[in-house]
């Protein structure tokens, strides 16, 4: 292999895992709009997504897309239980025991799975096959197609959500203004819930995808998670493109440094999430106000 | 005023000279040592959290670089161990200074999240930093503290050493919160503009705090380092920074005797959990949603109220009796 | 002493103060008043550090404080009290005022933690110096109690016996009887004009046009994010421009 062909294979293998990092980051994103809060829990439905799928999988020995559809749901489950329970309750809601609330929900549901499924890591089979694909000179392997298939569909998915359904426009109002919106309305507390659904949802497809090819197990969560919530900030918070984009610049960065050391590729993220949220907390994209959804 | 010193008097003497003698040494005198360490580091947590109302996931990394510079300039160089002690210090809190300026320009979430990157950039460089740290497989050979001949080699002499610093940094907490400087960060607290137009330097003062928090976990870390004389990176990750929030929220944020509670239940709970081992996060996670649902206030509230309900009832029935 | 020139203030397309200029004299009392939304509000957070302008400028003493941010201008002697009054609810009244007085006070982080003898004079220099300003509003006995608990009206006193701590030279309040009964609204008047006889300039957005009338020795009119008249209150309740905003808005 020579340079320029080494260089599109951590590209290729940097977008693939960018794509996972734009799903998460969209999540975070729809949460935060909705809701005003950054889901420390986030990643735990990407874990639960991947565990659960490798239970159906294994455990229950369904076939894989009946697998991926059950693990979606009970993924989403758990984020309207998480919503009902943990954060509705709350009388006087701060950022700060909002943090502290989904923390806590965060190494609860790590907790879950540590018991549900132990401390092993898990595998899931690659969708179809696993014969590499040769593309100008770098090779991919079919998984890698599902995962930019899966994330363009979601994508198009949400953007038609947003623009197009009552329920998503309902959600943009209240990204827009809560208050105005509950004044005109729409039911607030509803809009809540569906976000979390939407974006446990989103998570799980996220983790489900990603499982054959990393692997999971009940602590994959932190690190996917906090590179999500960086996808998001380098989008600015947007529900839409620029955090698809902050994601897959992630990836691709991390593939990169990862080139250069391997030990320290997992601080690229945080670095970049430093200093974006020090010199550009509104996003890379963005000029002055940050625009969302 | 003289109430307090009499409560913080008798709050010492009961832990340095009831405790050892009870327990007569041994195990369970190992995780007393490491009450000290967590009341130290919660109590840090706190003035940040409690008092100027600003979060931190990154405190583990505090508590970490000054295990590991201690380390170091102690095996590594031959430094006198107090005084590697002080200068972790010293460069611990100077790296949080001037990381606080555009650290806690963000608020809430941001801020959280900020501190929580900070956190895992500095464990994945004390990993990833074999020629000076030893890497994942950890640090071990450091000389214990010694004050002439006395060495503190055993449980009991850390023991002391270490609740006497731990009440030191206790007293001078309390002594700060009660203070100009903490009316000042209460007031941050509850409005940050209110504050600033009584010309309080807001963000001046928060960053004091962050950097003052950091130089007790940069002690903590240090009398760590030297009573284990062993000192790996897992120590300093994410999940001990999430223990330690976990310490301050269940003891009662802005109480620091709550800061004690709070770090005392967490050190000792997985001993008495011994048999549920692999449940204490779940139980963590349940503690840290149920208690900032039902009692922000922590322990301390809590024991606040039972105490004022038994008191009146109590002492309504007796009016009734007479 | 405040000389406010050509402020402009833009919030997306919204122009909320367009090129605003009048000056305040030291030792008046001066009264902005105008109808709802004609950016009051706007700018004293302007003046007092809260919000940024777009443009213009803003002369204290003759020296240009425009940008500063607020904890400097409270040093430079320019406090403000808010519409709905921000006390700090966790501490006691008496704290309340000590924390005003920050700024008399100068003991650092060590000197404080380790109580050094220096502190302790100062911390009882404070405490006296609080209940002295408590009594000058007339809550001295309120002390002790929790500001959380206060009833608006004592709570609005205490937010100027907070304010009055910082020995200030001019005092903006907004909207400081917006709340208050008839009667703590008499008393608020005389404290203001008692606050002036201290030597303090004083600046009030307010909306009861009696105290306005009573109190203020000049009165600036803003309408719609323009100044429309300034003078005396004489002259201002003859100006028809005024008269037309007011019956206008109503």
């Amino acid at each position: 292999m020579n340079l320029s062909d080494q260089l599109l294979q951590y590209i290729l293998s940097g977008l693939s895992t960018g794509a996972i990092y734009a799903l998460i980051g969209l999540g975070f994103a729809i949460i935060y709009n909705s809701t005003g809060i950054i889901n420390f829990a986030q990643g735990e439905f990407v874990m639960f997504g991947g565990m659960l799928g490798v239970y159906f999988f294994h455990k229950q020995g369904l076939a894989l897309p009946i697998a991926f559809l059950l693990a979606v749901v009970v993924t989403a489950l758990c984020g309207v239980l998480f919503e009902r329970f943990a954060i509705r309750p709350l009388r006087r809601p701060t950022p700060m025991n909002m943090v502290i609330i989904t923390i806590g929900g965060s190494i609860f549901l790590r907790g879950v799975a540590m018991i549900a499924w132990g401390k092993d890591t898990h595998v899931l089979p690659t969708f179809s096959g696993d014969e590499p694909i040769s593309f100008a000179g770098a090779t991919l392997l079919p998984q890698h197609l599902w995962i930019f298939a899966i994330t363009i569909l979601l994508i198009i998915g949400t953007k038609l959500f947003f623009s197009h359904t009552i329920s998503g426009k309902a959600m943009s109002a209240c990204a827009v203004n809560r208050r105005a919106a509950g004044l005109v309305g729409i039911d607030v507390r509803r809009m809540i819930m569906f976000s979390f659904i939407l974006s446990s949802a989103i998570g799980a497809m996220a983790g489900i995808i990603i499982a054959p090819l990393t692997m999971t197990s009940y602590d994959v969560g932190v690190m996917l998670g906090l590179k999500g919530f960086c996808a998001a900030i380098i989008g600015g918070m947007s529900s839409g493109l620029p955090t698809v984009i902050g994601g897959l610049l992630l990836g691709v960065l991390e593939s990169l440094g990862a080139g250069f050391s391997s030990g320290y590729k997992d601080a690229v993220a945080f670095v970049i999430l430093l200093l974006i949220l020090f010199f550009r907390p509104q996003g890379l994209f963005s000029r002055g106000s940050s625009e969302r959804v | 005023m003289q109430r307090e010193l009499l409560k913080f008097a008798l709050f010492a003497a009961l832990v340095l000279v009831a405790a050892p003698l009870y327990f007569q040494g041994g195990y369970i005198l190992n995780v007393l040592v490491f009450v000290g360490i967590n009341t130290m580091l919660a109590i840090g947590l706190n003035l940040l959290l409690g008092f100027a109302g600003q979060i931190s996931l990154g405190q583990a990394a505090f508590y970490g670089l000054g295990a590991y510079i201690s380390a170091i300039l102690t095996t590594t160089h031959g430094f006198n161990p107090w005084l590697a002690m002080i200068f972790a210090a010293l460069a611990v809190g100077a790296l949080a200074f001037v990381i606080g300026f555009p650290i806690l320009k963000l608020k809430g979430h941001y801020l959280a999240m900020a501190t929580l990157g900070f956190g895992i950039i500095v464990y994945i460089v004390i990993n990833e930093y074999v020629d000076l740290t030893g890497g994942p497989s950890g640090f071990p050979g450091i000389p214990n503290l010694s004050i002439g001949s006395i060495s503190f080699d055993s449980d009991m002499k850390n023991y002391y050493l270490i609740w006497v610093a731990t009440l030191g940094v206790m007293l001078l907490a309390i002594n700060l919160t009660r203070s100009r400087i903490g009316r000042a960060l209460r007031a941050i607290h509850d409005s940050e503009v209110a504050a600033q137009v009584l010309g309080i330097n807001a963000r001046l003062l928060k960053v004091q705090i962050f950097a003052c928090s950091a130089m007790i976990s940069s002690l903590a870390g240090s009398l760590y380092a030297h009573y284990i004389t062993f000192v790996s990176p897992s120590t300093f990750g994410f999940h001990f920074s999430v223990e330690l929030l976990t310490m301050v929220v269940i003891g009662g944020l802005g109480s620091i005797y709550g800061s004690f509670l709070g770090a005392a239940l967490i050190t000792l709970l997985p001993e008495f959990l011994r048999a549920f081992h692999d449940y204490d996060i779940i139980f963590y996670g349940a503690l840290l949603m149920i208690m900032t649902i039902f009692l922000p206030g922590g322990l301390i509230q809590g024991g606040t109220l039972v105490w004022n309900y038994l008191r009146n009832t109590l002492g309504g029935k007796g009016g009734a009796d007479a | 002493m405040l000389e406010v020139k050509e402020i402009t203030c833009v919030f997306g397309g919204l122009i909320a103060l367009d090129k605003v200029s009048f000056a305040i004299r030291q030792g008046e009392i001066t009264g902005v008043i105008g109808p709802n939304g004609a950016g009051k509000t706007t700018l004293f957070n302007i003046v007092s550090g809260i919000y940024s302008r777009t443009s213009g400028q803003i002369l204290f003493n003759g020296r240009d404080i425009s940008g500063l941010p607020p904890d400097q201008l409270a040093r430079l002697g320019l406090v403000r009290t808010f519409q709905n009054i921000e006390l700090f609810g966790q501490m006691t009244v008496l704290e309340n005022v000590m924390v005003g007085l920050h700024t008399k006070s100068h003991c650092g982080i060590l000197a404080c933690a380790l109580k050094l003898p220096w502190h302790l004079a100062e911390e009882k220099r404070i405490r006296s110096r609080a209940l002295e300003l408590l009594d000058y509003v007339g809550i001295a006995e309120l002390a002790e109690q929790s500001a959380a608990s206060l009833p608006f009206g004592k709570g609005r006193l205490l937010e100027i016996a907070r304010a009055l701590a910082l020995e200030p030279q001019i005092m903006l309040m907004d909207e400081p009887a917006a709340g208050l009964n008839s009667r703590e609204t008499w008393e608020l008047g005389e404290l203001i004009r008692k606050i002036r006889d201290l030597g303090v300039t004083v600046v009030l957005v307010e909306h009861d046009m009696e105290l306005v009338m009573d109190v203020c020795d000049a009165i600036v009119v803003l309408n719609l994010g323009q100044k429309l008249a300034e003078g005396t209150p004489r002259q201002i309740q003859d100006n028809s421009a005024v008269i037309a905003a007011y019956l206008g808005e109503g």
